[in-house]
C-alpha cells in the first residue's frame, strides 16, 4: 500500500465546494450562455421532425447522389432511411441526427479557428495539444457530473459533452491540413506579396480542405459515438432506446435502436468521406504529392 | 559601407552573408575573425549558407548565379525579395534598401518590384491555368475584368493559349513552368528572380525554354536573375555569370571570361565539361582592325560553333558588327587555340 503522505479530503471538499458556488452564483449566468446553443439543437430537432420523411430522404439520397455521381451510396442511404422508418425509430432518429448535427455544427465554428491559431504558433500547439489529449481521455462521465450541476439534467449538458468529446479530432486535423500545405506553394504566395489572411483564406484553407473534412467526418463519428452516454442525461433519441433496452432487459429494443445508430453513423461517414475524396480530386493533390 | 546609388545596377548587394542556426551572431564573429566555414560548424553547429557575397547586377541583363547544390544559390536569390533575411550585409534594389523594409513595405515591393519563378513552379492546384497567371495581380488588387485579360495575354504569349481553363496538374512539367513564368511576368515587374526554374524539366523542352527567356528578355528588357546549376545553360542565356561554391562567391564575369580565363580549380572543372564551342564569341577572340573582306563572314554575336563549319571552304571568316561592316576576322587556328583545353601553364 502507498504511504499516505497528504490527506486529500480538504482538497476534494475544496473542489466539490468551490463547484458548488460556481453553481450558485454562476449557474444562471452559464444558462444564459449556452441558451444559443439550445436554440441551436431545438430548431434543428423541430425541423427535422416537422419536415416530412419522405422529404428527408429525398434530400440525403440527393445528397449522397452529389458526394459520389454514382447510385451505389444513395441506394445504401435511401435503404438505410427506409429501415430507420419500418423500425420505427424515425422520430427518435430525428432527435439523434439534430443532436449530432447542432455537436458537428458548434464544434466546426470552435474547432477550425483554434486549429488555426495552432498552426501559426509553436506554443499554442504546446499547449492545445496536452488538452485536446485530455479531452479525448477523460471518462465523459467525470465532465458530465459537474455540466450537470450546472446546468441541470437535459439537451444543453447532453450537447456540451458531445462538443467536447467530438471536436478534438477536428481540431487536431485543421492543424495538421494548414500545417501540411506544400511548402513550395507556400512559398510562392509570400514571393507574390500575400499578407498572412490571404495566403490562409486563399492557399492554405483550399489546400488543407480535405483534412479539414476528413476531421469533420471523425466529429459527427464521434458525436454519434456518444449519444448512449448523452441520453443518460436527457438527450432523448435512440441512445435513449437503448438505455431503456438495457433497463427493461428488453434486448430488441437495444439492438434495434443500436443498428439505428449504426445506420446513422454509416450514412453520415459515406456522405462527409465522398465530399472529401471529391474535393482531393478537384484539388489533384494525389498527383501533387507524388 | 553604403553603396552609391548607382541608376544603372537593378540590384546590388554588399558583403551578403547568410549563417543558419540559432544565435548566428557568434558564428558570424568566428567567420569574421578568418576561421573556415568548415570549422564554424564544427564548433557551433551553424551552417553558413553565403560568406560574404558581393555583386553588381546591371539594368536589362540575364544575371546568371551558377552552384553546384548546396553552393548558396538558392539561399542568394531568395535574399532579393526577402524569403531569407540575411545575417549581414547590404542589398539594395533600385536604389532602395531591401532591408530597412517594414513588413508592408515589403510587401508592396514584391507586389510590384520583383516577380519570381520557382524550380518547383509553386503553381496553386486549386485554381485553373488562368487564375493562376492572374494570381499576383489578384493580390496587388487589380479588378477582376482587367487582371484576366493580361492574364490572357501573357498565356497567349508563353503559348499556352487554349489551356486557360486547364487545372495545372492536367498540365507536362514544361507546361506548368510556363504558367509559373506567364504569372511573374504578366505582375509586369523590371525584375524577375528564376530559382532553377527549368532544372526539372527534360532537356529539349529546357532548350526551348531557354531560347524563349532570352527572345522575352530582349522584347520586354527586364533584369533577370537567374539560378541554374547547369553550366552550359548558364552560358546559353547569361550576360554575365558568376559562380558560387560553399556560399562564397568564385568568379563573375562574362561567359567568355569564366571560359577562357577560369579563377581557380573548381571553375576549370566545370570549364572542362562544356561546349566551349557554344560558349565563346567569335569576336573575343578575332583579329581586330579593319581588314580585307572576306568571302564569308558572321554577325560579331556569332559563336565559335557557328563559324567552325564554315573553314571547310574558307580560311578566314570575317566579323561584322550590326551595320554590316568588317571589324575582325578570324582564322580555324585562333578558334582551335580558343576550344583547346585551357592550361594555367601555356596561358
Amino acid at each position: 500500500m502507498f504511504p499516505q503522505l497528504i490527506d486529500t479530503r480538504p482538497l476534494r471538499r475544496a473542489i466539490d465546494d468551490g463547484l458548488n458556488w460556481v453553481v450558485r452564483n454562476w449557474g444562471d449566468g452559464f444558462e444564459a450562455a449556452a441558451y444559443p446553443l439550445l436554440m441551436l439543437l431545438k430548431g434543428i430537432e423541430d425541423l427535422l421532425i416537422a419536415t416530412p420523411w419522405w422529404l428527408i430522404i429525398a434530400i440525403l439520397t440527393g445528397i449522397a447522389w452529389l458526394a459520389t455521381r454514382s447510385w451505389k451510396l444513395p441506394l445504401v442511404v435511401l435503404l438505410s432511411l427506409l429501415f430507420l422508418g419500418l423500425m420505427d425509430l424515425w422520430k427518435d432518429a430525428m432527435t439523434t441526427m439534430a443532436l449530432m448535427i447542432a455537436a458537428t455544427l458548434t464544434a466546426i465554428v470552435v474547432s477550425i479557428p483554434v486549429g488555426v491559431w495552432m498552426s501559426r504558433s509553436l506554443n499554442v500547439r504546446k499547449i492545445f495539444t496536452p488538452v485536446l489529449d485530455l479531452m479525448q481521455t477523460l471518462p465523459s462521465f467525470v465532465y458530465l457530473i459537474p455540466t450537470v450541476m450546472i446546468f441541470g439534467p437535459g439537451k444543453i449538458p447532453a450537447l456540451i459533452a458531445t462538443i467536447v468529446y467530438a471536436a478534438p479530432p477536428l481540431i487536431r486535423l485543421t492543424d495538421l491540413g494548414l500545417r501540411s500545405v506544400d511548402p513550395a506553394v507556400m512559398e510562392a504566395s509570400r514571393a507574390f506579396g500575400t499578407n498572412p489572411r490571404q495566403r490562409l483564406l486563399g492557399v492554405q484553407i483550399p489546400l488543407a480542405l480535405p483534412t479539414i473534412l476528413a476531421g469533420i467526418n471523425q466529429t459527427t463519428m464521434m458525436a454519434l459515438s456518444m449519444v448512449v452516454i448523452a441520453s443518460m442525461i436527457g438527450a432523448g433519441g435512440l441512445g435513449y432506446q437503448v438505455l431503456q433496452g438495457i433497463g427493461r432487459l428488453e434486448v430488441s429494443r437495444g439492438l434495434f435502436a443500436g443498428l439505428g445508430i449504426v445506420v446513422l453513423a454509416i450514412i453520415f461517414d459515406r456522405i462527409t468521406q465522398s465530399f472529401g475524396k471529391q474535393l482531393q480530386g478537384r484539388i489533384g493533390l494525389a498527383e501533387a504529392k507524388s | 559601407m553604403s553603396i552609391e546609388a548607382n541608376p544603372n545596377l537593378a540590384i546590388a548587394m554588399r558583403g551578403v552573408t547568410k549563417i543558419f542556426g540559432d544565435n548566428p551572431q557568434v558564428a558570424l564573429e568566428m567567420l569574421r575573425s578568418g576561421r573556415s566555414k568548415a570549422d564554424v560548424q564544427a564548433e557551433t553547429g551553424h551552417v553558413v549558407g553565403l560568406d560574404n557575397v558581393s555583386l553588381d547586377i546591371a539594368k536589362g541583363q540575364i544575371f546568371v548565379v551558377m552552384g553546384l547544390s548546396g553552393s548558396g544559390k538558392s539561399t542568394l536569390i531568395r535574399h532579393v525579395n526577402r524569403l531569407i533575411e540575411p545575417t549581414a550585409g547590404e542589398i539594395i534594389v533600385d536604389g532602395t534598401d531591401v532591408l530597412t523594409m517594414t513588413l508592408a513595405q515589403l510587401r508592396s515591393y514584391r507586389r510590384s518590384s520583383v516577380a519570381m519563378v520557382f524550380q518547383k513552379f509553386g503553381l496553386l492546384p486549386h485554381r485553373s491555368v488562368i487564375d493562376n497567371v492572374a494570381y499576383g495581380l489578384e493580390v496587388r488588387g487589380v479588378a477582376k475584368k482587367q487582371r484576366t485579360e493580361e492574364a490572357a495575354k501573357w498565356i497567349e504569349i508563353v503559348g499556352l493559349a487554349g489551356y486557360e481553363n486547364s487545372q495545372p496538374r492536367q498540365l507536362s512539367g514544361g507546361q506548368q513552368q510556363r504558367v509559373g513564368l506567364a504569372r511573374a511576368l504578366a505582375l509586369d515587374t523590371d525584375i524577375i528572380l528564376m530559382d532553377e526554374a527549368f532544372s526539372a524539366l527534360d532537356p529539349l523542352i529546357r532548350s526551348g525554354m531557354q531560347d524563349q527567356l532570352i527572345e522575352l528578355q530582349k522584347s520586354l528588357g527586364k533584369t533577370i536573375l537567374f539560378i541554374t546549376h547547369d553550366f552550359d545553360e548558364a552560358l546559353k542565356i547569361g550576360d554575365r555569370i558568376a559562380v558560387l561554391k560553399d556560399g562564397a562567391l568564385q568568379q563573375e564575369g562574362k561567359p567568355e571570361d569564366i571560359v577562357l580565363r577560369p579563377a581557380n580549380e573548381h571553375i576549370e572543372e566545370f570549364v572542362r565539361q562544356v561546349n566551349k564551342a557554344r560558349a565563346i564569341h567569335v569576336r573575343s577572340i578575332m583579329e581586330r582592325g579593319a581588314t580585307e573582306p572576306c568571302e564569308r563572314s558572321v554577325p560579331m554575336d556569332a559563336r565559335c560553333e557557328d563559324v567552325l563549319p564554315l573553314f571547310a571552304e574558307h580560311q578566314w571568316v570575317g566579323v561584322l558588327d550590326n551595320d554590316g561592316n568588317q571589324i575582325g576576322r578570324v582564322t580555324a587556328k585562333q578558334v582551335i587555340k580558343a576550344l583547346a583545353r585551357y592550361s594555367p601553364d601555356a596561358a
